[in-house]
């Protein structure tokens, strides 16, 4: 019994991602279509050499249906996986263990959302069947109890918490609006950040990740047959996935200024990949700011920031684009938009471009050509009741290769 | 000896300032303040309320029935005071029954009630509207009462009850059609001349019957529908007028069927042993019982907030919210998806919880709301207080009054539970206030109510 892991074991051969943001024009169908073409351009295949099939969505549909149809399908296994925020990593992490059995050759993750069709702003759950004791709470108001939180555990001012948070926004709209693909491409200072009205708690609307439709999509391989496809594959070094089982809500002992499932997932990949010190051992990280005080959290719980002392680095400017460690150089849910099924997938798509030195100068993160590592982080749920995936990707193959 | 074992009343947290009225409604209002129920409340969940205070004067009394009197009930066809049982966690061979629809039917779940072998509870709980700028608006509120009934051999008696009188006057006074908010009366001199009438028989009754006079009577309350006839049957009693009660009417308006058992509830929080006590409503009819207080009574009213002390606990919510807590005035609802209908084959498997706010306590001490399905034993939580921990104000969730108030609230021993709070204004809030879980409609969804458990800023009391 153990958990294993498969690094080294598979590669990505191809990725694609569309435009995320208000595709009035587009329905899922189009989405998928698009994504998958452009996966398959990106490996030089077709859809017939594609043996197997995962599509993560939250709820733009249910079953392999949804990527069966528009992609005229009709010989495969195509499996729909959900699991809320991160549906898109679960994707691309049973894709990866289909491959790495030799089940199949290759297979392709895709992750889609068609956000934008509910009437609602906002993301709204899908409502189960139930005795109407449910939270009723949002997702923002849930994320906001993080701010008086971290505040008061570590004797932060709360205007300066609000200072860092409005720092991450403003770095990852600065990072966003270098990114043809993202939703929200305009530059925000801190300034206008702050004078921004709160609707949950100290959070107001540009702390939230920006609701979009969009999709995003990978090819995988065996890595031993990476070559074939792509010079420059993205080898899997780590996948790990922890879903709590929901008790923080209702334990007192929780203090909302960290994400058990975070520290876990994180300690299981760097297990996996041998990594050490993330701070310097990884290029980049796309970690999943669904609120600005998730990413205050997460570069304590992914081990980036002495605890305690993320709100000083995120002021220090070690995040950005040209800091220590590029976190989000893509924009993040942020500017780039979260259409939930995909922005897992997104996040690879981004470790895609950025390792292999195809992102564009403007954003070009500092370490390229330095270190070859990328983490992605995605999480679905609230604090206290989560699943945390967390990807290392790297562009070194197994030693024999 | 037979009679009232525990007692309670519940007035809503909010207060209409009547002289707001005319300004908006173009007349109507008067001095003075009436109570109003949230937009969360409804009479079935005052009347929790107002049964939680009896209960809790009445502890361990095995209660054998429920009887529930109301002119604005939640349900038809549906019997509202099974919400009573299960949120009392009242056990399932417990009868439970509506008296929907008229003021009288209140003293008809009080003398069902007195009637029973067992001990037994009455409870009465009424929201009064009316159309805006009229005299039910001005001179009604909401409200309800509770008292449980039973022989000394359930608990300790405080009221000894005795003779009922009953006298039944088939005329049209107030009236009202299924489905209309508003009540419609007829020329006030007619109902003041038969209630005149009604009410004076009534009481010359009563004295032949329970074999006293006037003059015996410390306490006499006239409640009824018609103010003024209530004002002149008592002046007309021959009970001195020192002796007559002034009820909670003038401070938050009559609470319609509640009324007359929370006149009593009152009186009772305030009276001395030793007292003979006749309660006289006039309803359709007159109904007049004599009461007469124990040695019992002191301690009997030590647990629970008093009626007086709720009257003094209100504070304002102006003319324009509570027109649109009523549904009077239609305001734009939250640009959100409304909440989904509850399935009522989950509600039914989750009474327990959703109703008796029941958590379970595992072996190694901690306390889980909601229950694990799997471990510990069911404790009722409805009456631990709390500590809010954290809390935020969402702007965005829908909510029937934005924004939400949203708590994480950590109980006294052990348990915490991310709730809503209500009563509360949003800039009052701190962490580390107290609170207390009270029982709301949480909203509803194809006629369905959503029933459950909010906590509220403790006001006072026993903390």
């Amino acid at each position: 019994m153990g958990s294993h892991g498969i690094t080294d074991k598979v590669a990505i051969v191809g990725m694609a991602c569309t435009k995320f943001g208000e595709h009035w024009g587009l329905g899922t169908d189009d989405l998928v279509l698009q994504a998958a073409e452009g996966a398959f351009d990106s490996a030089g295949v077709g859809r017939a050499d594609v043996d197997a099939y995962w599509l993560g969505t939250a709820q733009s549909g249910m079953s392999g249906l949804v990527l069966a149809r528009p992609l005229r399908i009709k010989d495969k296994p195509v499996t729909r996986v959900e699991n809320f925020c991160a549906s898109g990593s679960e994707a691309l992490r049973q894709a990866a263990y289909a491959v790495s059995s030799g089940a199949y050759d290759v297979a392709m993750a895709l992750g889609v959302e068609k956000l934008k069709d509910s009437g609602f702003q906002g993301a709204n759950a899908f409502p189960v069947p139930s005795d109407g004791t449910n939270r009723t709470v949002t997702a923002a108001a849930m994320y906001s109890m993080i701010v008086p939180a971290y505040a008061k555990r570590y004797g932060v001012d709360v205007d300066q918490v609000k200072q860092a948070l409005a720092r991450i926004a403003s770095k990852n709209h600065a990072n966003g609006a270098h990114n043809p693909r993202a939703q929200f491409r305009k530059e925000m200072s801190v300034e206008q950040l702050l004078a921004m009205p709160r609707i949950a708690g100290e959070l107001s609307v540009f702390d939230c990740a920006g609701v979009a439709d969009g999709a995003a999509a990978a090819i995988v391989v065996r890595a031993e047959d990476a070559h074939r496809y792509t010079e420059h594959p993205l080898y899997v070094k780590a996948l790990s996935f922890v879903v709590g089982d929901g008790s923080g809500v209702s334990d007192p002992d929780y203090d909302y200024t960290t994400f058990p499932e975070v520290v876990l997932s994180a300690q299981e990949a760097y297990r996996q990949a041998g990594i050490t010190d993330p701070r310097a051992q990884l290029a980049m990280a796309e970690v999943h700011d669904c609120f600005t005080p998730t990413e205050l959290v997460l570069m304590e719980d992914l081990g980036f920031s002495e605890r305690g002392s993320a709100w000083k680095e995120e002021l220090a400017g070690t995040f950005e684009l040209d800091g220590e460690l590029p976190v989000n150089p893509d924009g993040g849910l942020k500017s780039f938009g979260h259409p939930v099924g995909a922005s897992g997938l997104r996040m690879m798509f981004e470790a895609w471009l950025q390792l292999r030195g195809e992102a564009p100068d403007e954003r070009r993160i500092s370490t390229y050509g330095k270190r070859n590592l990328a983490l992605t982080h995605n999480l679905g749920g609230y604090p206290g009741e989560m699943v945390s995936f967390v990807s290392i990707l790297g562009t070194e193959g197994p030693a024999a290769a | 000896m037979h009679g009232i074992i525990g007692f309670g009343g519940y007035l809503p947290y909010r207060r209409l300032d009547l002289s707001t009225v005319a300004d908006v409604a173009g007349g109507g209002g008067r001095k003075g303040a009436r109570s109003v129920a949230s937009f969360d409340e409804d009479a079935t969940t005052m009347a929790v309320e107002a049964a939680r205070v009896a209960r809790r004067r009445a502890p361990d009394v095995p209660i054998e029935s429920v009887w529930f009197a109301t002119v604005a009930p939640p349900y038809l066809d549906k019997t509202n005071a099974t919400v009573l049982q299960a949120a009392l966690r009242l056990p399932g061979e417990c009868g439970a029954y509506d008296l929907v629809g008229s003021v009288r039917g209140a003293l008809g779940a009080l003398r069902a009630a007195a009637s029973q072998s067992g001990p037994a509870l009455a409870v009465a709980a009424d929201l009064r509207t009316g159309l805006a700028g009229g005299p039910d608006e001005s001179f009604f509120g909401d409200g309800a009462a509770a008292l449980v009934v039973g022989g000394d051999t359930h608990g300790d008696v405080v009221a000894e009850l005795g003779p009922w009188v009953s006298v039944t006057g088939e005329f049209v006074d107030r009236w009202r059609v299924p489905g209309e908010s508003r009540s419609r009366v007829w020329e006030e001199r007619y109902g003041e001349v038969r209630y005149g009438e009604l009410g004076a028989d009534a009481l010359d009754r009563l004295w032949k019957a329970a074999g006293i006079g006037p003059g015996d009577v410390d306490h006499l309350i006239v409640t009824g529908t018609h103010g003024r006839a209530c004002r002149a049957v008592a002046q007309r009693s021959g009970v001195a007028a020192d002796r007559l009660v002034d009820d909670v009417a003038p401070a938050v308006g009559n609470t319609g069927a509640a009324h007359p058992i929370l006149a009593l509830v009152d009186l009772l929080e305030r009276a001395e042993a030793g007292r003979t006590i006749v309660l006289l409503t006039l309803a359709d009819g007159a109904e007049a019982v004599v009461l007469r207080t124990t040695g019992a009574l002191v301690s009997g009213r030590a647990a629970g907030a008093s009626v007086a002390s709720q009257v003094d606990a209100g504070r304002p919510v102006s003319y324009g919210r509570y027109l649109a807590w009523r549904g009077i005035l239609p305001i734009e609802p939250p640009r959100r998806p409304e909440p989904a209908r509850t399935s009522s084959s989950a509600a039914g498997r989750s009474v327990p919880w959703k109703f008796g706010f029941e958590g379970s306590r595992s072996p190694d001490g901690s306390m889980h709301l909601p229950p694990l399905p799997d471990e510990g034993e069911l404790e009722p939580m409805a009456d631990a207080r709390g500590t809010v921990a954290t809390f935020t104000i969402d702007r965005l969730s829908y909510t029937p009054s934005p924004p939400m108030v949203f708590a994480v609230v950590d109980f006294d021993g052990g348990g915490r539970l991310p709730v809503e709070l209500t009563d509360v204004d949003a800039d009052q809030v701190a962490v580390g206030d107290r609170v207390e879980m009270t029982f709301r409609r949480l909203s509803t969804a194809d006629g369905i109510h959503n029933y459950f458990w909010k906590a509220r800023p403790c006001r006072g009391g026993d903390d």
